[in-house]
């Protein structure tokens, strides 16, 4: 099948691959995806990538570690077993609040740290031993590789490229 | 050149007159006798209301303090009958009188502490070589104008209270450090050789002596930066002297919060206390900063400032919003845990009759601004951080006034013409204050090295008004 085939074009600098991604959806050409050895700041916004969620899965588990504090404080300190330590009030929770805070606080931070990192991995399918996805090991170093792929237009994409100075342009078969 | 508009100048000069009518009708409404003290509170019992409760509280809370000093002073608990109830009425009588003075020493502190904050905020933003900010300088400088006559008037507080015209403060009564004397408080004798009239004037009139040098000092030389083309002369040595000030306004901040607000309360201390009443005015500063700067904006006097600047004065505003609450519970619960009580009675009596302010004040320093500001989008959006500055500014004023109001008057406090004629009257002169100084000079200051960059700050995921994914770059 045609469509298996993919263009990898090099570039050699971010500035010049940032206006070959404009060039290319100029032309609106769908590009697969873009290999960068650091962050370009603005190739998401080219790219047109919408932005990440992220942040808002964090606000939602650090509400959850919140509210697991304030359960757990709760049930240990003032349901199950309320002694009087050193004459802190434990009639209600509110009577003794001041004292569970910081745990509160850590705890907010500790689920929103934490399954916010595991969400990343999740989302971007990072783990150990996974077998790495670089279509050309320069690309961690000092090339910037775009990959587009190909529907019966190799020649009208190539040439779009090379006029974006692109350093070196492949055609591959994906499997 | 921004011009001064003629309706913001009638708004000001209405306020400052509107306010000074509300303050001296404070002073004329206060009770010039004990007998005239007692008919407002029996005015008020009569009515049947909460002040009637509050007024209970009071003889508690008198009857107390009363059985305190008769310890402390003659080493022995004396019954209290006929000489206790006449105690009683001359302490209302003293927080009654008190009430006008603290109304206007309330907002007094609030905006005089707000224009030291925006001078120091200012110095910081020079010292750090901050590349965004230079943009906001202008407006900064201008801000920092109402230091004068917020100064001139706290010069006159400071008098006031040396040539005993008011009795903010317990410790400058008459014989609290003569042995023998009725008023004889041997808590406040041992601090006599930091709190004393002599040390405390002099102490405050040096505060402000030197943060309205470094400000007429930098005024002046931010000015003379945009025609110096000497090679970043000019710029040297106000960066210098910014680092000097800064030095400097830590240490007298830290004092100025001891002798101005924890002299109020002779016999509590608490270590934190100038970090806290930093916090308090610097979350306000950054919050008006963002305020003239939204203004100025919206009249196109401020052609260089972007979304950007303003999300990144609402990420200052969240911050230390944050900063605010942590100190403000870090000394709170620090002293609810212990409860030693001669820590503890400072928040006994603040939990008691301030119990509405006191919690309202963290509702809108703390858990409004939290979840107004914490969404990225919302910090660009002007009318956004309108709104959490609003709350933002009322609540560090329920602040400065939970931390004044219950050393001085008490259960006594209100919120009426006096509080709020204060409140207009500083009002009014920041507006004038502000907005003829920014009139008066280039609105962007041209020799500073990182105009450049400034003006092209950008955060990376806003889309300033105007704006297409193109201009990301």
């Amino acid at each position: 099948m045609e469509s298996s085939k993919v263009i990898h074009a090099f570039y050699n600098d971010d500035e010049v691959l940032m206006d070959a991604v404009k060039a290319v959806k100029a032309e609106h050409l769908h590009i697969e995806e873009v290999f960068c050895p650091f962050p370009v700041h603005g190739l998401d916004k080219a790219m047109g990538l919408a932005p990440t969620r992220l942040a808002i899965t964090a606000f939602f588990y650090g509400i959850t570690g919140l509210c697991f504090a304030i359960w757990m404080t709760n049930y240990m300190m003032i349901q199950d077993w309320p002694q009087d330590i050193g004459g802190k009030p434990n009639f209600s929770w509110f009577a003794n609040m001041p004292a569970f805070v910081p745990i509160m606080f850590e705890l907010t931070v500790f689920f929103a740290a934490h399954l916010m990192v595991i969400t990343f991995y999740m989302r971007s399918r990072l783990w150990p031993f996974k077998e790495a996805e670089n279509p050309d090991p320069r690309t961690t170093d000092d090339h910037f590789l775009m990959e587009i792929p190909v529907n019966n237009n190799e020649a009208e994409i190539t040439a779009l490229l090379v006029k974006t100075g692109a350093v070196e342009i492949n055609v591959v078969d994906k499997h | 050149m921004y011009q001064f508009s003629g309706k913001l100048k009638t708004l000001s000069i209405a306020l400052i007159i509107l306010g000074a009518l509300g303050i001296a009708y404070g002073f004329y409404s206060a009770p010039k006798t004990v007998e005239e003290a007692k008919e407002i509170i029996a005015h008020q019992t009569s009515h049947g209301d909460e002040h009637a409760t509050s007024h209970d509280e009071v003889k508690v809370d008198a009857h107390k303090q009363d059985a305190h000093v008769a310890v402390e002073a003659h080493g022995a608990v004396e019954a209290h009958g006929e000489h206790h109830d006449a105690a009683h009425d001359e302490h209302v009588f003293h927080q009654l009188q008190n009430k006008p003075w603290s109304a206007l020493y309330v907002a007094l502190f609030f905006f005089l502490g707000i224009s030291l904050l925006v001078l120091a905020f200012y110095a910081i933003q020079r010292v750090a070589q901050a590349g965004w900010s230079v943009v906001l300088f202008r407006v900064m400088e201008a801000i920092t104008a109402n230091l004068v006559p917020t100064s001139i008037i706290m010069v006159f507080v400071v008098i006031a209270a040396v040539m005993h015209w008011n009795h903010m403060f317990p410790w400058m009564a008459e014989g609290t450090v003569t042995v023998g004397h009725e008023n004889y408080d041997a808590i406040v004798d041992g601090k006599s050789w930091w709190m004393n009239v002599p040390g405390w004037a002099i102490r405050s009139i040096v505060y402000l002596a030197i943060w309205n040098a470094y400000r007429w000092f930098i005024r002046r030389n931010s000015i003379k930066e945009d025609t110096a083309n000497d090679g970043g002369k000019i710029y040297k040595l106000n960066y210098n002297v910014s680092v000097g000030f800064i030095f400097l306004f830590m240490i007298t901040e830290s004092m100025m919060s001891w002798d101005w607000i924890m002299g109020l309360d002779p016999h509590w201390f608490s270590t934190l206390f100038g970090w806290y009443v930093l916090a308090s005015l610097l979350v306000s500063a950054v919050t008006v900063i963002a305020f003239v700067t939204i203004y100025l904006r919206s009249k196109g006097a401020l052609p260089a400032v972007n979304d950007s600047h303003i999300h990144d004065l609402a990420k200052f505003m969240f911050g230390f919003s944050v900063f605010w609450t942590y100190l403000w519970f870090s000394q709170f619960m620090l002293i609810w845990y212990a409860d030693i009580p001669e820590e503890t009675t400072y928040f006994v009596a603040r939990f008691n009759e301030y119990k509405l302010p006191f919690l309202a004040m963290v509702g809108m320093n703390f858990v409004f601004p939290i979840l107004l500001l914490l969404n990225s989008d919302f910090k660009s959006i002007p009318w956004f951080v309108v709104i959490g500055g609003i709350v933002i500014l009322f609540g560090h004023y329920v602040d400065v006034f939970v931390m004044i109001m219950p050393a001085t008057v008490g259960a006594q406090w209100s919120f009426g013409i006096a509080e709020l004629g204060s409140l207009l009257f500083f009002l009014g002169i920041f507006i004038y204050a502000t907005f003829s100084a920014f009139a008066k000079a280039n609105p962007i200051p041209k020799g500073n090295p990182f105009l450049e960059e400034s003006e092209h700050f950008h955060y990376y995921n806003i889309e300033h008004r105007g704006e297409g994914s193109g201009d990301h770059h």
